[in-house]
């Protein structure tokens, strides 16, 4: 096996060294009643050669975004990542090294989270970053845990313009201790209905969580939210599926949000069927002692140079144990250090270029889609890349139709809003070209 | 020094922070000309919702971003430079066939949702996997989604839950060995329960009397990790099962350790109803320096009812995703799991077979033995007995010299070794516990030992050299009072 070096004569030298006869005796704890007496039942080992052809099948029986043309956005964008970005993270000091619990030998890892934590501050406009948390809802749902911590409070207000997952998300979370949900409607406009969430919160209102642009796409006016949270003494939080738009679009920290936890997929990691991911997590500074996750901070050194450690860790679970502020531990560094670098290439002026291809991309799809013969636009509100098209004929059927042309036509909104289950919601990037947009409304039916 | 030392000096480089760097105008992106009219943001976008500027973002070039990674990384110690015994992490080799294999296109560039029709490989993958890691275990069913080993022990507690609460009540407490990792405790707490700790006994494991006495209709389960953090298998769980079932509870078991016994035994086997794997530990994912990781947990049956959506089900020859599943805890992430990273563990798996599976648990045991043969007497050993995957020394002997623990990890790195965990697990005083793995050679343990056996001379000939180690690294000891006193969490501009 060439990932075992010791050979059976390597072994036999160090069992003699051990002072045993053979390596039964070294298992000798393990009561025979549960020993395994047969083989696994999976598949003999494979060859690097034979095993690549094998998953290399399995790998050539999906859709990807080089093949087909897609409009698929909901939570997880098809941006383009600059080819630097798979060399660096392959260099094994990145890729094969542990949570940097030795600074002395991690201060690569250490002083990249740092510029990390710095760009997540920059980009969402709040005072503090951790570094980096698994994935968006699961983020969210640690952003709500902590404003029950905070206020002490029990009872959470979402828009259900939230991404479906991370209201789920948020609520498995959430029922263990108990926390009650009350949701706020989306207006016509396909925002999160202002007038409604003033209803519903209230002294016993730990947070209003809204999504930011919103799951039909939709930017929503988040310093109204905040206002409106403030006044009843709650925390906003803000979730942040798609932070491509936060090169154009007014950071959540500028509106009054207090926590803010999104995804960082858009920022040049791979779709790879849904993970890993990247939860970025930032909130105010008067809060970090209830913040969860790794934090990383500067420092010195005996000789007074600068370095860089993991820090304020007695707030987490190797610590504090059952009062911890969170149980996570392994996180998702390397995907932090795909998102660093993406940040660092694109830079100030690519990020906002991005955002603005995307904007315009989109908003000429949306144009065009309208116009198609049954295609209507189902919300009158501002939208960053994606929007829900409501349709004539039924959305699966138009989805079928396109599949047939290689076209990934966008989601069926169906599946989580019963109410929509004539509208598909449709995700345009800069990788989508004028001509895939216009061969999209053609299949779709052309002009009108 | 001379002897066992491979660590020497290099050329390191400086590299300041990224913000220190670049200038107004510089590009390292390029992105595809407009080919649709270019409107103004504020035309489609009310201007009150944008931003003009990101304050403080750089602006590099490629070249400039490729060195400062590059020069950053030669600061880190990693698998690929040497031996990196960090005890309970398992520090295997990281295979590239894995790598190549998660970034092939249909894999890497498939959006989650597209139809099923069109993610059949992707779906075939998945279900197989399942399959592979239910045999391993000896379980059932395997929700694939956790995202790594804390996240699948919170879901296995999250399946505990909804099962008691099925039954009438969710109960009130988890029972946890205090040679546990600080995740149980917490994963529990996440759940609302309380924490009820039971102590090893004098052989290193938890005594089944121990157990009974705190077991009643209250406890939800019990979280046992096996083997334990000490290394020692936890010869009595087939009784502690017992005892525990016996009151309608439910046994967790923490599976970062499996890879200590994989093809030998099976923890469904033993009476275990619920466990989660590690696949960056067990399954030789990359730890990345702190993720992505994958916790998929196995499970017995009963829990099955409860499992997070969508599973992946087979229906003839076609892969389905199922989200029909009406007592389920609901989910704990977005889509899927860490696809990407669980492509890595089919590889894996499919690269071992079963034969190279039970070799590297065979493997892993007999060099932490061959290490603690060798360090024996020259180390104190807390507990005198064969280990399983990993050994656990502590600092007595060096004490006598005022060399502690940190002193002895910090010193290892000059050798060139990444230092063993230290001072864990709790319940012995400055532990050093050192896993080597399945994937070093008996050449790179014998210059471990070497250099832990001329630290221990070190430690009684001249204490100071170990005190203020390590020499070599670029930077020496931290800081970390003021880190912590003086939080400084991000860069800000010179004002």
């Amino acid at each position: 096996m060439r990932y075992i070096p010791n050979t059976d004569a390597d072994c036999r030298q160090m069992l003699d060294a051990i002072g045993v006869r053979s390596v039964e005796d070294l298992f000798a704890d393990i009561p025979a009643a549960v020993r395994l007496k047969r083989p696994l039942r999976i598949p003999p080992a494979l060859s690097e050669a034979d095993l690549a052809k094998v998953i290399g099948g399995l790998a050539a029986k999906n859709a990807d975004v080089g093949r087909y043309s897609a409009f698929l956005g909901a939570g997880c964008y098809n941006h383009f990542s600059p080819a630097i970005i798979g060399h660096l993270i392959s260099r094994g000091e990145f890729l094969t090294a542990y949570t940097p619990y030795q600074p002395e030998i991690s201060q690569g890892t250490l002083q990249t989270m740092y510029e990390y934590q710095t760009l997540i501050c920059q980009l969402t406009g709040m005072e503090v970053s951790n570094a980096s948390m698994y994935e968006g809802a699961s983020a969210t749902a640690e952003a709500v845990l902590m404003a029950h911590r905070l206020t002490g409070r029990n009872e959470v207000v979402v828009a259900r313009s939230v991404h479906p997952e991370y209201r789920q998300v948020t609520h498995t979370y959430a029922q263990q201790i108990n926390l009650s949900f009350k949701e706020v409607p989306f207006t016509s406009a396909g925002a999160a209905d202002p007038r409604k969430a003033k209803e519903l919160l209230s002294d016993k209102t730990a947070c209003l969580v809204v999504q930011n642009p919103n799951f039909f796409g939709v930017v929503e006016d988040l310093t109204e939210m905040a206002a409106t949270a403030r006044a009843v003494g709650a925390l906003l939080v803000v979730a942040v599926p798609e932070p491509v738009s936060l090169g154009i679009l007014k950071p959540p920290g500028e509106c009054g949000a207090d926590i803010v936890a999104g995804e960082g997929q858009a920022l040049g990691v791979p779709m790879s069927y849904g993970g890993p991911y990247l939860g970025f997590f930032a909130t105010r500074e008067k809060y970090i002692r209830q913040m969860p996750g790794r934090l990383v901070g500067a420092t010195e050194d005996r000789e007074g140079r600068t370095g860089y450690v993991l820090t304020l860790a007695t707030r987490e679970q190797h610590i504090r144990r059952e009062k911890a502020t969170s149980n996570i531990c392994t996180s998702e560094a390397l995907i932090a250090t795909i998102a660093t670098i993406y940040m660092e290439t694109l830079g100030k002026n690519g990020l906002r270029e991005v955002a603005l291809q995307n904007l315009r991309k989109a908003s000429y799809a949306k144009e065009k889609l309208a116009r198609v013969k049954g295609g209507n636009l189902r919300f009158s509100g501002p939208t960053f890349n994606e929007f829900v098209l409501q349709v004539k004929k039924k959305p699966a059927d138009v989805l079928k139709g396109l599949l047939k042309k290689q076209i990934i036509g966008g989601l069926e909104l169906g599946r989580f809003y019963p109410e929509l289950k004539d509208c598909l919601l449709v995700c345009v990037t800069e990788q989508n070209s004028r001509e895939e947009i216009d061969a999209l409304a053609k299949a779709m039916g052309g002009g009108r | 020094m001379s002897g066992p030392t491979i660590g020497t000096r290099g050329l390191i480089l400086n590299e300041p922070l990224i913000f220190e760097q670049g200038s107004p105008g510089r590009v390292g992106y390029s992105l595809p000309a407009a080919d649709v009219p270019e409107k103004k943001a504020d035309k489609l976008i009310p201007p009150k919702l944008l931003r003009d500027d990101i304050p403080g973002f750089p602006e590099v070039s490629e070249v400039d971003v490729i060195r400062h990674f590059t020069r950053m990384s030669q600061w880190n110690y990693g698998i690929d430079l040497g031996f990196y015994p960090l005890g309970s992490c398992t520090m295997k080799y990281n295979p590239r066939l894995n790598e190549d294999m998660a970034r092939l296109p249909g894999f890497a560039r498939a959006h989650p949702y597209q139809p099923e029709e069109v993610s059949q490989g992707a779906l075939q993958l998945l279900w197989e996997l399942e399959q592979y890691l239910a045999e391993i275990c000896g379980m059932d069913r395997v929700s694939l989604q956790p995202s790594a080993g804390a996240h699948g022990e919170l879901l296995g507690i999250m399946l505990i839950r909804a099962y008691h609460t099925s039954k009438g009540s969710p109960r009130k407490k988890i029972i946890i060995p205090d040679s546990a990792h600080g995740t149980n405790p917490a994963s529990s707490a996440v759940c609302g329960y309380q924490v009820i700790p039971v102590k090893s006994g004098s052989r290193g494991v938890v005594e089944p009397q121990a157990v009974a006495e705190v077991m009643d209709e209250e406890v939800a389960g019990i979280m046992v990790t096996n083997p334990n953090t000490l290394g020692i298998f936890e010869d009595h769980i087939v009784e502690i099962a017992r005892i525990v079932h016996g009151k309608g509870g439910q046994v967790y078991c923490d599976g970062a350790n499996l890879n200590a016994f994989v093809g030998i035994a099976r923890p469904g086997d033993m009476g275990i109803d619920v466990i989660q794997l590690n696949v960056h530990k067990t399954f030789s994912t990359p730890h990345g320096g702190g993720g992505p990781g994958a916790g998929p947990v196995a499970m017995k049956r009963h829990l099955a009812p409860f499992t997070p959506v969508p599973t992946v089900e087979k229906k003839g020859s076609r892969f389905t995703l199922n989200y029909n599943i009406p007592k389920s805890v609901g989910k704990v992430r977005s889509f899927y799991g860490s696809f990407g990273v669980l492509v890595r563990a089919y590889t894996y798996i499919r690269s071992m077979g079963p034969a190279g599976l039970r070799r590297a648990a065979e493997v892993s045991v007999i060099n932490a033995n061959y290490i603690l043969s060798q360090l024996k007497g020259t180390y104190h050993l807390p507990y005198d007995r064969f280990c399983k995957h990993e050994c656990v020394f502590d600092d007595a002997i060096q004490m006598h010299d005022n060399v502690k623990t940190l002193d002895i990890a910090k010193r290892l790195m000059d050798y060139g070794f990444h230092p063993p965990t230290i001072y864990f697990p709790l319940i012995v005083h400055g532990a050093l516990m050192i896993e080597p793995t399945e994937t070093e050679s008996k050449e790179t343990l014998d210059q471990f030992i070497a250099a832990m056996k001329a630290i221990a001379r070190e430690a009684k000939e001249n204490g100071d050299l170990v005190r203020g180690a390590p020499h070599y690294p670029r930077v020496s000891r931290m800081d970390e009072t003021k880190a912590a006193r003086q939080p400084n969490l991000r860069w800000r501009p010179k004002a």
